[in-house]
């Protein structure tokens, strides 16, 4: 099986997050760059098992610039085989999405792996977009995939419980937890990993639909109110009388 | 200004975030809903208390089908000659506020937790809703997922016209084999009040303490991710950072030690109860009303001052 997985940087979880240039950027100094969990723990680790057991390859693709490499490196540690980075910086989503769709379409992929959502923007968008600009279903929030010849067996939330679907490549995919189990690279990865394709593609043609104009904070919460263990009752009642949400 | 709002009524009900979308879009402009789910005439014509002229409904659609459910929204779109598109960010809106902006090639807010601002700027939630960014939409038609409970449904007292419509949805690539439901009277994404437990409680034999205040507040369980990860507790029920990330009008965590991972599923809540034996434990800081006390005294204590209270009021 051919497999195209994406992936994108995120800021390390523990990061401070604040602003520069009058609120305009997100203030990096000092932020360490991760791959985005649910690219790295779901989506590429579920594409690495499937070609372990069926053959094939798994290819990354970032959009992003240079300084995305060591994120590229370290997916290549992992265990892809080869990455592509669309040299443009990801401002938005339908532009990042249409550079995919664009290389994906010529290289002929069963599956299109997307993580759930990147942990800085939270959007869930790229991967839709993807399959709307390739013309293919989408599977969402997929907890668990299997493979029977072309045809996929995924678990997916749905509101109220899980769906058992079935669904035939190609198609793309949203991983969400469930999905595989973290792989911690090794020194052979590390050690390969340098050594491993990374083209470099530049990007085509596509009109930015939405910007972020400025970013804010919200406000500091209030200081917590303690109350004694000993009258909860006194809990209840601010939860009633001040608070007004029972 | 005239605004589609699509709605999920798979599940044969209007839930409370389809009101909420409702609602929203009035607010903007003259407001039509479209739906694909098998629920009554009725049901639907009450979607006008929530500021909806009119109501299409194609029941053709059966499966929770991204691509179908995209074609119809934009058939709908096409018909009503809609500017604004308005979806709630719920699992299926998740799935498809993507898609109809590909489709259309209309810029999406994703995230919006308020009306546009003056100037036309959307505001929404980001990293993990520890920040906000204010979003231009480009192009002329928008598009605007609205995150579930961060607006009040409002009522007018209307009645909408319901029409049937066929949205060219075309044949359904995905076949629905088997649905699990979840158990549990109140889901978690959509709860108002939600009970966490964390590594504190010990173990899963201790998980009836949060099930029966749960049960008595009429409200959904979490946990923190070690506790999903061990087994305690199933997958769903993780919040935080990599899990599920909610926005209840409560948040009860016990024996959570309010990392930061796990702040970021809840910080959107609008009250924070922290029970804690730790009083440095970080999650007071992000704290409404914290108990400095031993879960398994307070836990068992709350739940009788809530029935307490329950019977009296
Ligand atoms: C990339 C990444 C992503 C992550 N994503 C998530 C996420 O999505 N969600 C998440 O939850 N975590 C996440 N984590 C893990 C997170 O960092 C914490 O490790 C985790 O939240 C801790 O869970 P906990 O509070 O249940 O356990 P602990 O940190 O062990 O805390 C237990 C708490 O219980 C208190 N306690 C003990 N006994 C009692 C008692 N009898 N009564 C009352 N209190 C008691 C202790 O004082 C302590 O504060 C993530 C971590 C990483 C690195
Ligand atoms: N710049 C990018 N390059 C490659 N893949 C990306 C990029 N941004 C997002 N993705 C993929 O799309 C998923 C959803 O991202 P988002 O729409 O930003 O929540 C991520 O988990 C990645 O798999």
């Amino acid at each position: 099986m051919k497999l195209l997985v994406c992936i994108s940087k995120a800021p390390d979880t523990t990061s401070k997050i604040d602003f520069t240039d009058n609120n305009t950027k997100f203030n990096e100094a000092g932020v360490q760059y991760i791959v985005n969990p649910y690219d790295e723990w779901y989506a590429l680790v579920r594409a690495l098992e499937l070609k372990e057991t069926l053959g094939g390859s798994v290819t990354t693709i970032t959009v992003g610039n240079a300084g995305d490499d060591a994120i590229i490196r370290k997916a290549l540690a992992i265990g892809a085989d080869d990455a592509v980075r669309i040299n443009a910086e990801a401002n938005d989503a339908y532009y990042t999405a249409f550079q995919i769709a664009e290389y994906a379409k010529a290289g002929g992929f069963d599956i299109v792996f997307t993580g759930k959502e990147t942990i800085n923007y939270n959007g869930s968008q790229v991967g839709g977009m993807i399959a709307e600009i390739m013309g293919l279903p989408y599977i969402s929030l997929a907890e668990k995939l299997d493979m029977n010849g072309s045809t996929a067996t995924i678990n997916r939330e749905m509101k109220g419980g899980i769906e058992v679907v079935e669904v035939n490549t190609p198609f793309v995919i949203s991983a969400a937890k469930g999905m595989a189990e973290q792989r911690i690279p090794n020194m052979r990865g590390i050690m390969a990993a340098r050594t491993k394709p990374l083209q470099v593609v530049e990007p085509v043609a596509c009109d930015e639909l939405t910007t972020f104009t400025s970013y804010s904070l919200p406000p500091a919460k209030s200081a917590c109110k303690y109350v004694d263990a000993d009258n909860v009752a006194e809990l209840v009642n601010l939860l009633h009388t001040e608070a007004k949400v029972i | 200004m005239s605004v589609l709002v699509y709605i999920d009524t798979l599940g044969g009900n209007i839930a409370k975030n389809a009101m909420e979308a409702v609602t929203y879009g009035s607010k903007i402009g003259s407001t039509t809903v479209v739906t694909n789910g098998p629920i009554s005439n009725d049901a639907l014509a009450s979607l006008g208390n929530y500021g909806a002229s009119k109501v299409l409904v194609d029941r053709s659609i059966t499966v929770n089908d991204s691509s179908q459910i995209t074609n119809l929204i934009a058939t709908a779109v096409e018909s009503t000659g809609a500017d604004t598109v308005i979806i709630s960010l719920d699992l299926t809106g998740r799935a498809v506020a993507s898609r109809v902006s590909a489709r259309l090639k209309a810029g999406l807010a994703v995230g919006a937790i308020a009306l546009p601002e003056g100037d036309g700027h959307i505001k929404v939630n980001v990293f993990s809703g520890k920040a906000y960014g204010h979003v231009k939409i480009n192009t002329a038609k928008k598009i605007i997922a609205l995150t579930p409970n961060s607006i009040p449904v409002e009522t007018t007292g209307g009645s909408a016209a319901v029409e049937d419509f066929n949205g060219n949805a075309g044949a359904s690539t995905v076949i629905v084999k088997e649905v699990k439901k979840q158990e549990g009277d109140v889901l978690l994404p959509e709860a108002e009040l939600v009970v966490s437990g964390g590594r504190g409680l010990k173990g899963p034999e201790n998980w009836g303490m949060v099930e029966d205040l749960a049960k008595v507040l009429g409200a959904a369980t979490a946990c923190s991710r070690p506790v999903a990860d061990i087994g305690w507790r199933p997958h769903h029920e993780h919040v935080g950072q990599t899990g599920v990330a909610i926005r209840p009008n409560l948040y009860i965590a016990a024996g959570i030690s309010g990392a930061i991972q796990h702040l970021a599923g809840v910080n959107g809540s609008k009250v924070i109860v922290v029970i804690n034996t730790d009083p440095e434990a970080p999650f007071f800081k992000a704290a409404d009303y914290g108990i400095v006390g031993d879960a398994f005294d307070v836990l068992p204590k709350l739940k009788a001052e809530i029935e307490k209270f329950k019977a009296q009021n």
